[in-house]
């Protein structure tokens, strides 16, 4: 087995995971993962399926919370200051400072404005007027205010996919995280939708750090400022971007970048 | 060898055409029947019942004279009774299917749960009304009243609420749990914002069908005591003076509709089973219309729900 490489990176990294191993019950399904992500840049997971990268994914919002019989051990550093796998940490809390956008667009059978604003009722936010401005503010973050600011109280079943995933992303912003999760966010969508979304986190990165997953080697290549491949449960290299598509050290990621296998 | 080969698919194509054909023929027999039976058996009643169906019938008390007989203390009762049953059947049923579902840990002790409470929904009424008379008659004193009806019933509709309860939660995708967790709100924000109002609409469906099953239940109101002569209504639960509103009615005797129905069946005379048949006609309606309530109500509470 490789023992992955420690982690170079010139900018300070936003949140780093350290000796990382995660399980479903018995089975072992992350081993010894080691990732920064650099402040304000996206980092892409590529690799084949099952490989693990999801529940890496859904280990930096502690959702395997949800179900019993996970386990973590190891470290995910928010900050450089705290652990976020801590037990003495509320996965609530975490999930209030990292948003997470989905593989298919799922928002509440509620409205435009309901969806964006649930971020700040769960926080206890009564003032009407700075619920409108946040709202506002997230949907024009997230692209879609032209859109739908006429019809903020429609249902949001009524907009089309890609406009779905952007009000998911703009539900995830309208808290203000300071990194945002996509597991793969463009598998259910068009080439257009698909576009959009891509220049959408590209914008995004001005202000959040991105996390996200993939299927697709070009989105990560076209997106990513770094990209991390895994294998079987393993972080078997992750570099800058283009180190990874041109010259990656091992010959696991050269075979899966070059498409030989996955 | 090509040919027979391919004459061999049609055959076989035929064939099983022929199967769909006849199967199709057999269901449509068999909802014809059951359809056929239902109008025979509203329309005898109604044929039965129509003309005794006035205002006189619906505001009179019950009456040794079959013309001066009327139904107006067996439908106040029925409708006290259903009102005590939803009352305590309802918040009770509905906070029990949330816990079972979303709360309780799932191990040994909640399956057995689980399986007593699906059991529970096919016990024979007769049974709840002999635990309701030791229960609630003896034990806790409370006689042959709207209340220990109501209470009675009520255990006979909460296994129906809980189960519903459960198949609606569980009918809520798990991506729109993992959406609203992923924001950050906590369980009980996931549940109430969430859970609750995408599936009160089925959850309503369920509480007025297993209503509508209590409304025309006889056996356990036997069994604890309901009278079949009552000449009178129990306390209005409005009253003039302070504190204006009373619950005195609660312990008040009563009949319901289905118990008047058999009281007036097992008599000899013929004039009473016109009385019966009418009854029978509101006791229907009355189900029918918590029917359409459920079928409206699920409507419009889903109708903007969508994923």
């Amino acid at each position: 087995m490789l023992d992955t490489l420690p982690i170079t990176t010139h900018t300070t990294p936003k949140v780093e995971a350290t000796g990382l191993n995660f399980y479903y019950g018995e089975s072992h399904a992350l081993k010894n993962i080691n990732l920064a992500l650099p402040d304000r840049k996206i980092t892409a997971l590529i690799g084949p399926s099952g490989c693990g990268k999801t529940t890496l994914l859904r280990c930096f919002n502690r959702m395997h919370d949800l179900y019993a019989g996970n386990r973590y051990e190891g470290e995910i550093i928010l900050d450089g200051q705290v652990n976020i796998l801590s037990r003495r940490i509320d996965p609530i809390e975490v999930r209030m400072r990292i948003g997470m956008v989905f593989q298919r667009p799922n928002p509440f059978p509620k409205s435009i404005f309901e969806n964006v604003a649930y971020g700040l009722r769960v926080r206890g936010e009564k003032n009407k007027a700075f619920i409108e401005d946040k709202v506002e503010d997230a949907l024009k973050g997230a692209a879609l205010w032209e859109e739908v600011k006429d019809r903020r109280h429609d249902m949001a079943f009524n907009l089309s996919g890609g406009q779905q995933q952007r009000l998911c992303i703009a539900r995830a912003l309208a808290t203000e995280p300071e990194l945002i999760l996509f597991d793969e966010p463009t598998s259910a969508l068009d080439p257009i939708a698909t576009r959009n979304i891509e220049d959408l986190m590209d914008e995004l990165k001005k202000k959040v750090t991105i996390l996200i997953v993939t299927h697709s080697m070009q989105q990560a290549a076209r997106l990513s400022d770094y990209t991390a491949f895994m294998y079987m449960g393993e972080l078997i290299e992750r570099d800058r971007t283009e180190v990874i598509f041109n010259q990656a050290i091992q010959q696991k990621t050269r075979d899966y970048v070059s498409g030989r296998f996955g | 060898m090509m040919t027979t080969s391919l004459n061999r698919i049609h055959a076989s194509v035929v064939q099983r055409q022929r199967w769909s054909h006849l199967f199709a023929a057999i269901a449509i027999m068999a909802i014809t029947i059951a359809f056929i039976i239902l109008v025979a058996l509203f329309g005898q009643l109604l044929w039965q019942g129509m003309p005794k169906l006035n205002w006189q019938f619906l505001t009179s008390f019950a009456d040794p004279e079959a013309n001066l007989a009327g139904i107006f203390a067996a439908w106040v009762g029925s409708f006290l009774v259903m009102l005590v049953t939803a009352t305590i059947a309802v918040p009770v049923g509905i906070a029990a299917g949330l816990y079972l579902e979303e709360y309780a840990p799932k191990n040994w002790l909640s399956d057995l749960i689980e399986i007593n409470v699906t059991n529970l929904a096919g016990v024979p009424s007769i049974v709840y009304g002999l635990l309701a008379l030791g229960l609630f008659k003896y034990y806790l004193n409370l006689g042959e009243s709207i209340l220990t009806a109501g209470l009675t019933l009520s255990l006979l509709v909460l296994p129906v609420v809980i189960v519903n309860t459960r198949e609606a939660v569980r009918a809520i995708p798990g991506t729109l749990r993992e959406a609203a967790y992923a924001i950050g709100a906590s369980k009980s924000q996931m549940v109430f914002d969430h859970l609750l109002p995408y599936s009160f609409g089925n959850i309503l469906t369920g509480v007025i069908i297993g209503l509508s099953r209590a409304i025309g239940e006889t056996a356990p109101l036997v069994t604890i005591g309901a009278l079949t002569f009552i000449a009178f209504l129990p306390d209005s639960p409005f009253q003039p003076t302070f504190p204006f509103i009373s619950f005195a009615w609660l312990k008040a005797p009563f009949t319901v509709m289905p118990i008047q129905m058999f009281s007036w069946v097992s008599r000899p005379e013929p004039e009473f089973q016109v009385n019966a048949a009418a009854a029978g006609v509101v006791l229907l309606g009355m189900t029918l219309v918590m029917n359409a309530i459920a079928i409206y109500l699920r409507y419009r509470l889903q109708k903007n729900l969508k994923w």
